[in-house]
């Protein structure tokens, strides 16, 4: 038995609290001072003290003990912005050599399903980037919040990736198990690479949860899991920040994840890293026709695009996308691109907002509806700043709000931007 | 088990959310096993209660007499003059007239005469709302023994804003809460206010949240070319009506196609009009005076957003009501309701700002206005009476015992 760990690290720049009146007054979108708390609070009680961790158990177990990542590059910017010592540590991981970073979208976008031509584009600024700070050309890719289907998987072998990851989901998988390695149906050779989200879940979201019958975890316990799971690895895929920030240092996490590396040697288990998982061979096809993804029990795309507020959100913003690169103003398409990060359309989410505070906590507005209103405002600044630029000679400054009324016109243009995914996102 | 229920104000004879609360919880309690005698002070001769007994304290006892306590005249309404307000009224020929032309003489008559029907009714506990009534309450605790409840609707600081409180009200506010077995709060905001201003211990106040009445809906047909921003309330300061005309103003420099209607009367009703005429937007800011009954359903379907900018709104019923019209919502944190729902969007009511700043935005944006109705809609239906009365009916089991 194997088992492969890899952690999301993710930080998306959050919008400020952009007012109508804002408009055309000050192009100030996102909210530096929060960012920067945020990532000094996660920095030290997440990424500092595991980083440090990991790296010495990768000295101690020399080469037995391995990791893996993918960081956004919104992540990245904001180490090299607020908290250097983090990526400081990141680049001693990968000198270790024990550590592999997978490739995903710049932005940690929803690009895929609105613009190929922009998800490409993401793709390779992420890769350039990893490559500049870690020496490494990813061959495994894994899509924004684990998004998956068959198209997908076309697509991503299209650009010479090897593997996926993709949630172990149980309405895709049926009886067949999340422990083996799986060929994308509709691809030559691409590697799926299942998340066995009940382990991963076990620690990252009911580690500290005292209803739960087998709380409290013990690493004995659930290293006899793992090896009394059939299969040939067991893949535990989970955000970095479960280690001290959603699941606190006094929960002792810290010390499940010290001990883990001996618990699971000693029980004859192997640690890979997900591109040394491609040397298994396939167990069988995988069908995902639909969208896959590993949020919330639905695991679909509902957390970003379940109501009309999102949807019309990145309509508008995707309906930009030609303006904006057409301008070849560099800071605007930067601005516009920090805009296609999924979080500000998941801060738009209603589906939990009724009894749920779950997901408050992810949540830097008061209300789904706050964010949408952000959001909107700021892309109707962004639009008379396109109209200034275009024509500088004819400056409208009588400030009207643009409305959504043309929603409408264009989902359906999304929808024939989207003919080669079936799966219709925009209903 | 019987309540001997005290209230200022019920249907048909009201001013606002104090009779609408007392009629919603009252037809609340007729589905429990609690039966409610209800005294108010005033009402018209054929006043009938549908669901409870209903009696009309100066009907019933019309040759009581009451010694005259000289006193400085002081409003239930507002800090301004109540005597101004009770002219108005008067003048009008309003047959909806409350109060006596001195406010204090008028609680003082009626406690008496409540002191003398409770010597003859039959009951198990007294439950009295708000201040007007807790003199009432006191002295019918006095004479039967029985144990007494008081329910905050408002406070005087709720009402002043916090400058200028009335010593005398504030006197018997205190003296309700301090002589009451139980406190009922209708929200967290309130009790809040009561152990902080009042020296009330948390645990003696229940916090039991208002619910809102659910009719047949009658869709009216209404025809407007401009959208409608609504203000629904008394025009007192407490209700904030001058962040109101502010927020309208700057809604206004962006978007001319706005009108902002004034639904309800109050002391602050002549300064905004003037106030409108010196901004230059009387034409945009209309003044439509008190309504009732399907009226209100009326103006608050042909409103596009509902706005509640309070300055301190110990519960805020207006809003559930227009959200049962599937019109959005827009309201003050400094509120009781504000605790309990989502699907509304919150200002702090003096950022004239963001309230001007979302109008706009729910004019505009019109999935933000179908989510907000969609979900505001199916949110308020939470929102039934027998929730409350059930709350109250436990409320009275505890101090009966």
């Amino acid at each position: 038995m194997k088992v492969c760990l890899y952690f999301q690290v993710h930080q998306p720049h959050r919008l400020k609290k952009y007012g109508v009146f804002d408009i055309g007054q000050n192009s100030n979108y996102f909210d530096e001072e929060k960012n920067r708390e945020i990532m000094k609070k996660v920095a030290n009680k997440c990424y500092l003290p595991t980083n440090k961790l990991l790296l010495e158990l990768i000295k101690k177990y020399d080469g037995d003990f391995k990791v893996s990542f993918s960081i956004t590059g919104t992540a990245i910017e904001q180490f090299e912005k607020y908290s250097p010592e983090v990526l400081e540590l990141f680049k001693d991981l990968a000198a270790t050599g024990k550590v592999e970073f997978l490739s995903e979208t710049y932005y940690h976008s929803l690009s895929y399903m609105f613009s190929k031509e922009e998800f490409e584009a993401q793709v390779m600024m992420h890769q350039k980037k990893i490559k500049e700070l870690f020496n490494q050309e990813p061959k495994i890719f894994r899509n924004t919040e684990l998004i998956f289907n068959n198209e997908l998987a076309n697509f991503i072998e299209g650009f010479g990736y090897k593997g996926i990851l993709a949630e172990g989901a149980d309405h895709i998988l049926g009886w067949k198990s999340p422990n083996y390695i799986y060929k994308a149906k509709t691809t030559n050779k691409l590697k799926l690479l299942l998340k066995n989200y009940k382990l991963s879940d076990d620690i990252a979201f009911r580690f500290s949860q005292q209803s739960w019958k087998d709380h409290p975890l013990t690493v004995e316990k659930f290293a006899n899991w793992i090896s009394e799971s059939p299969g040939e690895t067991i893949n535990l895929f989970m955000d970095y920040e479960t280690f001290g920030e959603h699941q606190w240092e006094e929960t002792g996490i810290f010390e499940f994840l010290k001990k883990m590396p001996e618990e699971l040697i000693n029980r004859g288990i192997k640690f890979v890293n997900p591109s040394e998982l491609l040397a298994i061979e396939t167990k069988d096809e995988l069908d995902m026709h639909s969208f896959v993804s590993w949020a919330d029990v639905e695991r679909d795309l509902s957390a970003w695009l379940g109501n009309k507020i999102q949807k019309s959100a990145i309509g508008e913003l995707y309906e930009m996308e030609q303006k904006i690169k057409l301008l070849k103003d560099k800071e605007l398409l930067e601005v516009w691109r920090k805009l296609t990060t999924s979080d500000h359309f998941y801060y738009m989410c209603t589906k939990w907002f009724n009894d749920g505070d779950v997901h408050k906590y992810f949540n830097p507005y008061d209300s789904p509806y706050e964010a949408f209103i952000a959001f909107m405002n700021i892309l109707n600044d962004m639009a008379q700043r396109i109209t200034n630029t275009n024509n500088t000679h004819n400056v409208n400054n009588t400030m009207n709000i643009k409305t959504d009324e043309s929603y409408k016109t264009i989902t359906s243009k999304t929808k024939m931007k989207l003919s080669e995914t079936p799966s219709q996102i925009l209903k | 088990m019987k309540i001997l229920m005290l209230g200022w104000e019920f249907p048909p004879v009201y001013s606002g959310g104090l009779g609408t609360a007392c009629y919603g919880l009252t037809k609340g309690l007729s589905k429990t096993d609690v039966e409610v005698t209800f005294v108010m002070p005033t009402g018209p001769d054929n006043i009938k209660g549908e669901f409870v007994n209903l009696i009309v304290a100066d009907k019933l006892l019309k040759k009581l007499n009451v010694k005259k306590v000289e006193t400085i005249l002081t409003p239930y309404l507002s800090s301004e003059a109540y005597k101004d307000e009770y002219l108005r009224i008067m003048k009008k020929g309003n047959e909806g007239i409350l109060y006596g032309r001195d406010l204090f003489e008028e609680v003082l008559r009626y406690s008496e005469r409540v002191k003398l029907i409770s010597m003859d009714e039959e009951f198990d506990v007294i439950h009295a709302h708000d201040w007007m009534t807790y003199k009432a309450g006191i002295k019918a605790k006095n004479a039967t023994g029985k144990p007494l409840v008081v329910h905050i609707h408002a406070t005087e600081f709720d009402r002043t804003g916090g400058n200028n409180l009335n010593q005398q009200v504030y006197d018997l506010e205190r003296e309700g809460f301090h002589t009451a077995d139980k406190i009922i709060a209708v929200s967290n905001y309130t009790k809040s206010i009561v152990v902080r201003h009042y020296g009330i211990k948390p645990d003696k106040v229940v916090v039991v949240h208002n619910a809102v009445e659910f009719n047949e809906k009658v869709v009216y047909n209404i025809k407007k070319t401009d959208k409608v921003v609504l203000f629904l309330g008394r025009i007192t300061l407490q209700k904030g009506p001058d962040y109101f005309l502010e927020a309208a103003r700057k809604v206004l420099k962006k978007d001319s196609n706005i009108k902002f209607v004034f639904a309800g009367s109050g002391d602050m009703e002549t300064r905004m009009i003037e106030r409108a005429a010196e901004m230059g937007i009387s034409k945009k800011v209309l003044f439509a005076g008190f309504l009732k009954g399907k009226d209100v359903n009326k103006a608050y379907q042909m409103a596009d957003v509902y706005v509640m900018p309070s300055v301190s709104e110990p519960f805020g019923i207006t809003p559930l009501e227009a959200m049962r019209s599937g019109t959005p919502v827009i309201i003050s944190k400094q509120s009781g309701v504000s605790e309990v729902i989502n699907h509304v969007l919150k200002v702090d009511f003096w950022d004239v700002n963001d309230i001007a700043s979302k109008i706009l935005a729910v004019i505009n944006y019109r999935t933000l206005t179908h989510e907000l109705k969609h979900h505001g809609s199916l949110e308020v239906l939470k929102f039934d009476w027998k929730i409350p009365a059930k709350k109250c009916a436990k409320v009275y089991e505890g101090v009966a015992k």
